[in-house]
């Protein structure tokens, strides 16, 4: 044996493999159907939703009525809305949080684990908490239901993530290699800008994926502070199920489409996930 | 040390620091709301001192709604802690087909919560969704889920368990993977049960790692809004109304502004305490299985 294949045995209960196989699989039916399930609903004819389940000729109609807004709902416009308040949101988290990141990983100064703790307090703080008052504050400014308003409050979710995750990819390099720099004649910004940055590219690609999903997934600021021209994906797939009778198989559609940005870029961003989604709390 | 150097970290977190003020002036403001008799009745509001939250304290409806989340939090963070580490050691055994389900873990973690919620609701209708269809071989066809009080509690914990499982089993493997190898080791040359070495080494070392999992998942679980909104928007009567969603009734629904806030300012300082205290013992478990070590 291994030293690879000893520690792995060294967890192995009791179960006989294919128990465990078995069980590993029951979970896995839970965890996948209901994205099964919904595209089958998504492909049903209209007329026959409620009739068979498994037997039904597929049908794109459903996505051609959500994507062509036929039922009142400009879906297409929330989809892009979507894109533009969370593009939005992880670029200027990205400005302001990459150089507070450094700092924070660079040098110990007065407040600076203070400043960290209170950014990381807005994980757990109670949105409505801030958008009720905002809420007020909106309608008065007339930042209501606009991308600006948006994107303001959508740093909420982005900016805690872009400084935690940052600062473990700066803490990470070794000063010595700015020092370097500096020695060569660097200026300090030379020295961020030329050595530091470039090589923490790819934290800040997995860093700005991930604060695009959890903006984009991000239901409860455009509930509460948009109406329609800022309204985004999350809140939009919602309204298919209202009416007297509901929609299912444009429910089904809407909701899928919603979910293909953020599912492609959590495969393309697999690995840094843990360190993400645990804001650098466990180290992979 | 000199000047500039002293001041350089301070500027580059400046603008960090005004777009996080952005954002604690709403809050600062909400806090101060609080402090009158604030709705869209109202225009004019009279200051009332602590009067809101008096009335928070003294009313059903909010030790109800506190119930409610407490019991959707510890059901939710319980259910998930399990399930998630059962599937984590579950995928450690690395069979092929372990590699592969690994793969696609994530998924329901990146799918947004609320449209999670809405999918298990076209699953759940009573007479017309798949898990009825799919139960009617049992006997079972007719379950109202999320139309009976404890169905509807129940259906709101299990759309979390689905969305969120995940995360504590990612958080579990990278634990799982991390663990020294030595301890085990030398279990095995003691010839140390297989019952007795996950009982006594791979939990209490894998617990520090599942513990930061379970703080992040009870913390996220009493603030839950969006699951409960789409689900069951706090019905039936008000058996799942959890905080944050008696928050949003009061202060957007009946534009009662101050009092709703006054809901959320509650939970804040109830889950700023839960994570002060769960956080220092998150530490002291941390040294611990560093001291083992």
């Amino acid at each position: 044996m291994t030293r690879r294949e000893r520690r792995r045995a060294a967890y192995r209960t009791r179960l006989p493999g294919w128990l465990a196989d078995a069980a590993l699989l029951l979970y896995f039916v839970f965890a996948l159907f209901p994205v099964a399930w919904m595209v089958i609903l998504s492909l049903k004819p209209a007329d026959q939703l409620f009739s068979t389940y498994f037997s039904f000729t597929p049908t794109l109609d459903g996505y051609r009525t959500v994507l062509g807004g036929d039922e009142g709902i400009p879906f297409t416009r929330f989809f892009v809305n979507s894109l533009v308040v969370s593009v939005g949101a992880v670029a200027l988290s990205l400005v302001v949080g990459l150089p507070a990141a450094y700092a924070s990983a660079r040098w110990r100064f007065r407040g600076s684990e203070n400043l960290m703790f209170t950014l990381l307090s807005f994980r757990f703080a109670p949105e409505l908490t801030v958008i009720i008052p905002l809420f007020v504050l909106y309608q008065k400014l007339g930042l209501f239901d606009t991308y600006v308003g948006m994107v303001w409050v959508l740093q909420l979710v982005t900016l805690p993530l872009v400084v935690w995750i940052m600062r473990s990819y700066f803490a990470d390099l070794t000063p010595e290699l700015e020092q370097a720099a500096l020695l060569d004649g660097y200026s300090r910004k030379q020295a961020f800008f030329k050595v530091a940055l470039p090589l923490v590219r790819p934290g800040i690609a997995a860093v700005s994926l991930l604060a695009f999903i959890f903006a984009w997934n991000n239901f409860v600021f455009p509930l509460i502070l948009t109406s329609s021209s800022a309204q985004t994906v999350t809140v939009g797939a919602l309204s298919f199920l209202g009416g007297d009778r509901p929609k299912y198989n444009l429910t089904a559609a809407a909701a899928l489409v919603s979910v293909v940005p953020p599912l492609l870029l959590a495969l393309t961003i697999q690995r840094y996930l843990v360190r993400g989604l645990s804001f650098g709390a466990v180290k992979s | 040390m000199s000047r500039r150097t002293a001041l350089r970290p301070y500027l580059l977190v400046v603008p960090a620091l005004l777009l996080t003020c952005g954002i604690l002036y709403p809050f600062g403001l909400g806090l101060y709301y609080t402090l009158f008799d604030f709705s869209a009745s109202k225009p004019r509001p009279d200051m009332v001192g602590l009067h809101n939250y008096a009335t928070v304290f003294t009313e059903d409806a909010f030790w109800n709604s506190a119930w409610v989340t407490v019991l959707y939090a510890v059901g939710a963070a319980g259910v998930e802690t399990v399930l998630g580490v059962s599937v984590a050691l579950l995928l450690h055994r690395s069979s092929l087909l372990g590699r592969v389900l690994e793969k696609i873990l994530i998924l329901p973690l990146m799918i947004a919560p609320v449209i999670a919620a809405i999918m298990w609701k076209l699953m759940l209708q009573p007479s017309v969704g798949v898990v009825n269809h799919l139960l009617k071989p049992f006997g079972l066809g007719g379950v109202q889920w999320t139309d009976t009080p404890t169905g509807a509690l129940l259906s709101s914990i299990a759309v979390d368990v689905w969305v969120y499982t995940p995360f504590v089993a990612i958080l579990a493997l990278a634990g799982l993977r991390s663990l020294p190898a030595s301890p085990f080791e030398a279990a095995a040359v003691d010839g140390a049960g297989r019952w007795y070495t996950f009982r006594r080494l791979t939990l209490p070392m894998l617990w520090p790692y599942v513990l930061v999992a379970v703080i992040f998942r009870f913390m996220d679980s009493l603030k839950v809004f969006d699951i409960i909104y789409a689900l069951t928007e706090g019905g039936p009567g008000d058996s799942t109304v959890v905080l944050q969603i008696r928050a949003y009734l009061e202060a957007i629904r009946f534009q009662r502004y101050s009092f709703g806030i006054s809901y959320t300012i509650v939970l804040w300082a109830v889950v700023y305490l839960a994570a002060m205290v769960l956080v220092r013992y998150l530490g002291r478990i941390q040294r611990k299985a560093a001291e083992a070590r």
